[in-house]
C-alpha cells in the first residue's frame, strides 16, 4: 500500500487510509471543524492520487473504524458477498470509477455493489466531479414497493410534508390537500411531528390516514417519529404503513439517536408482522452528511465516508426510501451552496451504488451561504441523476422544521421539465381526481378546494 | 447611430408626439434611465413624479391567491389554520410573481438577521457595553460553534473592571444567530426584567453584550461574576415567518460543571410571539423560583412538582 503521492516536485507522505480518505473530499466545513480536510488545494489533489492507486483490498483490510469497536463497521463487513469482493479486490480505485462510468446495464453495478464496502463507494465518488456524479447515477434506479411502487424508470416521486408548528390536523390537512392538488404525495404522505409520543402520532396517523382512505389515495402514510413511539404505537393497533428512522454511520452516533442494529431489525420485524402495508418495503432512513459531527461521534472520519456508511447500514434493511438531508445539518458541516449541492451529488450516487431506493432532499437553513438559486440547481441536477423521489413542502418553507425544501411547485416543474411522470397507480388516482391528464396538470391542479367540493 | 443616439432619437420621437412630455421635462425619463427612476416610474406610472404616492408593498401571505377555485369559501377557512405558505397560486408549475417575491424577502431578512450585526447604536441606546468571544468573523463563528462559547481575554479583563461580582442576578445580550431579534426586543425585554427583579429586592449586575456568542458563553460570565443566576438573551436561528424571535436561557451556578439539562428556557419571544416586554416581566418570575429553589432546567421542573 502507497500512501505517498507527488504532484509537480512536492511529495505528499499521508498517515493512513483514513487520512487519504478525508484529504480526498471536496471542500466542506464539516471536515475542516473535525482538523481532517486538506491544508491546501493541491493536498487534496495529490490526496486523490493516492486515493485513486490504492487497491480495494487495501480499504477493505483498513477499515476507517475498527469492526471491533463499531456495530455499523460489523454490518457492512458481515453483509459482503465475499465472492463478489473477491473477484474486485486487486482493482484500484481509479479502476472502480472507470468501471462505473463505462458500465452500460444497472445489472452489472448492482452486482459488484454486493462485494463493495462503503468505503470503497466512498472512495470511487471521491474522484468524480459534478457530471461524473449525474452520469454515474443516471444508470441505477432501484425501485421499492410498500403499498405503492416508487423508482420505476421515467418516473419522479415525492413525499407530501405537510407539517404543522403546533400539529393541528386542520392545518396538515389544509397542507396536504394542496399538495395532492399538485400531483404530490405518491412516495408517502409524511408528518414530522413536534410532540414525539404516542398519543400525539395516533392522533395525526389516524387523521392522514383517515384521509387517505377516503379518498382512496395510492400511497403510505408515516409519521416520523422516533421509531420506538412508532414500534409502540403499532402494538397499540394504531395504522402503520412505513416506519421511520434516522440512522448515522457509527455505532456512538447511533447511541445517541437511541437505535442500534438490532432494534432496527426488531422494527422491520414488527412493520411486517403488525403494519397495514404490503411491503416488502416498509421503511424509511434518513440520513445527512455531517450528523456525527455535530453528534461529536465521527471517530476523525470525513463526513463524506461516515454517509456512506449510513447507506451500508440501511442496506440490510431493504428501504422503501431513503431521503438524504445533507443541506439540513447546518453551517459547521456544510457552509455554502456548492457545498450542499455537490454533498447531494455525492450522496445520491453512494446511495444508489449501494443499491437503494433513494431519494435527496436539497435543502438549506438560513444560516448557510446558500439560497434558493442554489436549491434549485441541486433539485434539477439530483432529477437528471434520477432521484427517485423529493420532498413536498408549501411554498418551499417548512414551518415547522424551519428550513427551505423543495415546494410543491418546484416537485411539479421538475416532472414538467424532464417529462417525468408519477408512481403509475398515483397518476391513475390523479387522473380520477382530475388533477393530472397525460402527465401535465390540469387547470383544475393546485387548488386545495377540490376536496371541499 | 450607436445606444445611446437611438433612445435619444425615440425619445425625441414620442415627445413630438406628446406621449412622455412631462415625465422627460421634469427629468424622470432621460437618455439613460438610473435604477431608480425606471423602478419609480414603474411603480406609480400614473403619477407624475417618481416619489409621489405610497411605495409597493408585498400583499399579505394570508390572502388566497388561487384562481378560480372551487370553493373560495373552503380555501379562506383553511388558510387561517396554518402558518404555512399554502394557497399562493401558480404560473404553470412556478410561483406567481408576487409570492415568489415574498419568500425572496423573508429569506432576506433571515440572512441579515444572521450575517448583520448588532449596531453600535442599539448597544449605546439600551446602555450596553460590548465585548467578544473567541470567533474571529462570521464565518467562523457560523462553522466553529465551540469557539462562541468562549470569552476572548479582552473580553474577561473587561467584564472584570466594569461588572460588580457577586450579584444575584447577571443579565447578558448575545447576538447568536439573529442580530434583528436582538434590535427588536432588548429595549423592552431589559428594563422589565430589571424592574421586575428589582421589585423583588433581588441584586442585578451590569448588563452587558457579547458579540459572535453561543448559548453556552453563559457558563464562562457565571464562573467569571460568580452570581446566582445568569440570564442570557440571544438570537435564534431565523425561521422564514419571523427573523425576530429571542430565546432567554437561565443557569442556577452556571459554571464549567454546567449541562444542557441545567438551562431553563423561553423561547419565541418577538412581537407574534411572547411580546418582548411580558417575557422580561415572567422571566424575573422564573428567575425568583430558581432562588428561592436553589436550581434551573430540569432540577427546577421537579423541585417546583414538588
Amino acid at each position: 500500500m502507497n500512501l505517498r503521492s507527488k504532484i509537480g516536485d512536492k511529495v505528499f507522505t499521508f498517515q493512513s487510509v483514513r487520512e487519504v480518505m478525508a484529504k480526498a473530499n471536496n471542500e466542506k466545513s464539516g471536515d475542516a471543524l473535525a482538523g481532517i480536510a486538506a491544508e491546501s488545494a493541491t493536498e487534496r489533489v495529490a490526496a486523490k492520487l493516492c486515493l485513486a492507486n490504492l487497491q480495494l483490498k487495501d480499504i477493505y483490510e483498513n477499515p476507517v473504524i475498527a469492526y471491533d469497536n463499531d456495530e455499523v463497521t460489523r454490518v457492512i463487513y458481515d453483509d459482503l458477498n465475499t465472492t463478489i469482493y473477491e473477484s474486485v479486490k486487486n482493482w484500484s480505485v481509479a479502476e472502480l470509477r472507470e468501471f462505473i462510468l463505462k458500465s452500460r446495464r444497472q445489472g452489472d453495478l448492482l452486482n459488484i455493489s454486493r462485494g463493495l464496502t462503503s468505503e470503497m463507494i466512498a472512495a470511487a465518488a471521491k474522484l468524480m466531479s459534478t457530471m461524473d456524479l449525474v452520469y454515474a447515477s443516471k444508470k441505477i434506479k432501484v425501485s421499492a414497493h410498500c403499498n405503492t411502487t416508487i423508482g420505476l424508470p421515467g418516473t419522479l416521486s415525492f413525499r407530501c410534508q405537510p407539517n404543522h408548528p403546533t400539529d393541528s390536523i386542520e392545518g396538515i390537512l389544509a397542507s396536504l390537500k394542496e399538495g395532492l392538488s399538485f400531483g404530490s404525495g405518491d412516495a408517502c404522505i409524511g408528518v414530522n411531528p413536534v410532540e414525539d409520543n404516542v398519543e400525539g402520532f395516533t392522533r395525526v396517523m389516524r387523521a392522514i390516514t383517515d384521509f387517505k382512505g377516503k379518498y382512496e389515495i395510492p400511497t403510505q402514510c408515516v409519521v416520523l417519529a422516533h421509531i420506538t413511539t412508532q414500534m409502540q404505537a403499532m402494538e397499540k393497533g394504531v395504522p402503520v404503513d412505513l416506519l421511520f428512522q434516522s440512522i448515522a454511520g457509527t455505532q456512538s452516533a447511533n447511541d445517541a439517536f437511541g437505535i442500534s442494529a438490532t432494534m432496527l431489525a426488531e422494527a422491520r420485524e414488527m412493520a411486517l408482522r403488525l403494519g397495514t402495508s404490503t411491503g416488502p418495503n416498509v421503511i424509511y432512513f434518513e440520513t445527512g452528511q455531517g450528523s456525527e459531527i455535530s453528534l461529536d461521534c465521527h471517530h476523525g472520519v470525513d463526513i463524506m465516508t461516515l454517509e456512506a456508511r449510513c447507506y451500508g447500514l440501511a442496506r440490510r434493511f431493504n428501504p422503501f426510501m431513503l431521503n438524504n438531508v445533507s443541506g439540513f445539518i447546518g453551517p459547521e458541516t456544510i457552509y455554502t451552496g456548492k457545498e450542499v449541492i455537490r454533498a447531494d451529488l455525492e450522496d445520491l450516487f453512494m446511495g444508489k451504488m449501494h443499491g437503494l431506493s433513494m431519494g435527496i432532499a436539497p435543502c438549506y437553513t438560513n444560516h448557510m451561504k446558500a439560497d434558493q438559486d442554489d436549491q434549485e440547481l441541486g433539485t434539477m441536477l439530483c432529477a437528471m441523476a434520477g432521484s427517485n423521489f423529493f420532498m413536498g413542502v408549501s411554498g418551499g418553507d417548512d414551518c415547522m422544521l424551519n428550513y427551505q425544501d423543495t415546494s410543491f411547485h418546484d416537485d411539479a416543474a421538475t416532472r414538467e421539465i424532464l417529462a417525468l411522470r408519477p408512481a403509475p397507480e398515483f397518476e391513475k388516482w390523479l387522473e380520477k381526481m382530475g388533477i393530472m391528464e397525460e402527465g401535465c396538470l390540469t387547470d383544475a391542479a393546485g387548488d386545495a378546494s377540490i376536496f371541499d367540493k | 447611430m450607436n445606444e445611446q443616439e437611438l433612445i435619444q432619437s425615440i425619445i425625441g420621437k414620442l415627445v413630438e408626439q406628446g406621449v412622455i412630455g412631462t415625465l422627460v421635462e421634469q427629468g424622470v425619463i432621460t437618455g439613460a434611465p438610473s435604477a431608480e427612476t425606471v423602478a419609480a416610474v414603474s411603480a406609480s406610472p400614473s403619477a407624475s413624479q417618481g416619489d409621489a404616492g405610497e411605495p409597493v408593498t408585498l400583499p399579505p401571505l394570508n390572502e388566497v391567491k388561487v384562481d378560480k377555485p372551487k370553493n373560495m369559501a373552503a380555501l379562506e377557512a383553511m388558510r387561517k389554520t396554518t402558518p404555512a405558505r399554502i394557497f399562493m397560486g401558480r404560473c404553470g408549475a412556478r410561483q406567481k410573481t408576487h409570492s415568489f417575491l415574498h419568500f425572496q424577502a423573508d429569506h432576506a431578512a433571515a440572512v441579515d438577521a444572521v450575517f448583520m450585526d448588532v449596531s453600535d447604536a442599539c448597544l449605546a441606546e439600551n446602555g450596553l457595553f460590548g465585548v467578544q468571544t473567541l470567533v474571529k468573523d462570521k464565518d467562523e463563528f457560523l462553522m466553529k460553534p465551540e469557539l462562541g462559547k468562549k470569552l476572548n481575554e479582552a473580553a474577561k479583563k473587561t467584564i472584570a473592571e466594569k461588572c460588580v461580582k457577586g450579584a444575584q442576578v447577571q443579565i447578558i445580550v448575545v447576538d447568536g444567530l439573529s442580530s434583528t431579534a436582538i434590535e427588536a426586543n432588548i429595549a423592552d425585554t431589559v428594563p422589565a426584567l430589571i424592574q421586575g427583579l428589582k421589585a423583588e429586592g433581588i441584586s442585578v449586575g451590569t448588563p452587558f453584550f457579547i458579540k459572535y456568542g453561543r448559548v453556552g458563553v453563559m457558563d464562562e460570565v457565571g464562573a467569571l461574576l460568580d452570581c446566582d443566576v445568569v440570564v442570557e438573551l440571544v438570537g435564534e436561528r431565523p425561521g422564514l415567518i419571523t427573523a425576530e424571535s429571542m430565546s432567554a436561557y437561565m443557569v442556577y451556578k452556571a459554571g464549567k460543571k454546567t449541562v444542557e439539562a441545567d438551562r431553563t428556557i423561553i423561547s419565541n419571544i418577538h412581537k407574534g410571539g411572547t411580546p418582548p416586554a411580558e417575557a422580561g416581566a415572567h422571566m424575573a418570575t422564573v428567575v425568583k423560583q430558581m432562588l428561592s429553589h436553589k436550581a434551573s432546567g430540569v432540577t427546577l421542573s421537579e423541585a417546583m412538582r414538588g
